[in-house]
């Protein structure tokens, strides 16, 4: 099977790019637009789509938060994890601020990584 | 109708530059630490966000491409993570219509929805005349496009100067970000459910099931919560 290493040439990072990303995700803007008021965006079919799709963006953020690239794997995991619920019960609180999520996030990594 | 056009796509374009713009923004500060650590040219990078813009189908990809997945796969993966995309564009495209509106326009204008503009429009389209939401909506796009790739290419010349603490704060405000702004643009108790699901099982499957973690966590996560939806509202049918 073709993968993004298999051709060495300079264009074919860039095919890849298109053929599986741009294609794959702007076939449902296209979608979206076809579609446009006739979808009934309350039907149960559509809310499993979307349940799926949500499920996976989040776990993309726990991958982000338990399993992180670079500077923020330094920080302890008890101290990412912390710092996450946090802020989210911070957004909570404030009546879905996201600035003060952000804040108390961001500041109790601080905190972790000074400890 | 004194007010010319290129006034209300300078309208849009400074929107760019409120608080949901500053923390996409930011995000990108933390991607573009992402995307350098995995091995992708500068101009791959730019590329790539230009024809996607959409932050988590560009995680995943990178994720894929440099896993080894097969194009495929790595379009499957891609695919399932950008059905988020339709139903927003379907409720912001009859908000954006005029209707002398022709179609192609409002294909082109789809591309640049994502979170934040989504955001942004659905709070501020009832203080622009129906007539201009789509040169007000073509600014705002192109100046997220645009600053975002500002950002990317700064990131690339700027990143070795960070200390350790600014770039672990700074690539901690992706997850941060969207763990708030999709919650936040979640209607629905399935979508809730959906969420907590898959912010649990996606780091366990990565350990138990690496490479198909986000899709197995998406439909075990999603059917899940689909499935406790339906069960409630059963339930409550049932009392009534």
């Amino acid at each position: 099977m073709m993968s993004f290493q298999s051709i060495d040439a300079w264009w074919w990072p860039y095919l890849f790019i298109t053929l599986a990303g741009f294609l794959p995700t702007d076939i449902w803007r296209w979608a979206g637009v076809a579609l446009g008021t006739r979808l009934d965006e309350t039907s149960p079919s559509m809310m499993l789509v979307r349940a799926i799709a949500t499920a996976q963006v989040a776990a993309v953020i726990g991958n982000l938060v338990v399993f992180p690239q670079c500077a923020l794997a330094a920080v302890p995991l008890a101290g990412r994890i912390i710092a996450v619920l946090a802020g989210f019960a911070a957004y909570l609180l404030t009546g879905r601020k996201l600035i003060a999520g952000m804040l108390v996030a961001e500041g109790l990594l601080f905190a972790a990584m000074a400890f | 109708m004194s007010v010319p056009a290129w006034r209300w796509f300078a309208r849009g374009s400074r929107q760019a530059f409120t608080l949901p713009g500053f923390l996409l923004f930011g995000a990108f500060i933390g991607f573009g630490a992402l995307t350098r650590e995995a091995g992708l040219s500068l101009a791959q990078t730019l590329y790539m966000n230009t024809v996607i813009w959409a932050l988590p189908a560009e995680i995943i990809l990178i994720g894929a491409m440099f896993a080894g997945a097969s194009l495929p796969a790595a379009a499957l993966g891609v695919a399932l993570s950008s059905v988020r995309l339709m139903p927003m564009v379907v409720v912001l495209v009859p908000e954006m219509r005029a209707s002398s509106t022709r179609g192609w326009v409002l294909y082109a204008l789809s591309h640049f929805i994502a979170v934040t503009s989504w955001v942004i429009s659905l709070d501020k389209f009832r203080e622009v005349p129906r007539a201009w939401r789509t040169t007000w909506y073509f600014g705002l796009g192109l100046t997220l496009v645009a600053g975002a790739n500002s950002i990317l290419a700064a990131i690339y010349l700027l990143a070795p100067q960070l200390p350790a603490f600014a770039a672990a704060a700074l690539f901690f405000l992706t997850p941060m970000y969207f763990l708030l702004s999709l919650w936040g643009s979640a209607r629905e108790f399935a979508s809730h459910a959906a969420m907590v699901a898959g912010l649990v099982l996606g780091p366990l499957f990565h350990l138990w099931m690496p490479g198909i973690d986000l899709i197995a966590a998406g439909l075990i996560g999603g059917l899940g919560a689909f499935a406790l939806h339906m069960a409630a509202r059963r339930k409550k049918a049932g009392q009534s």
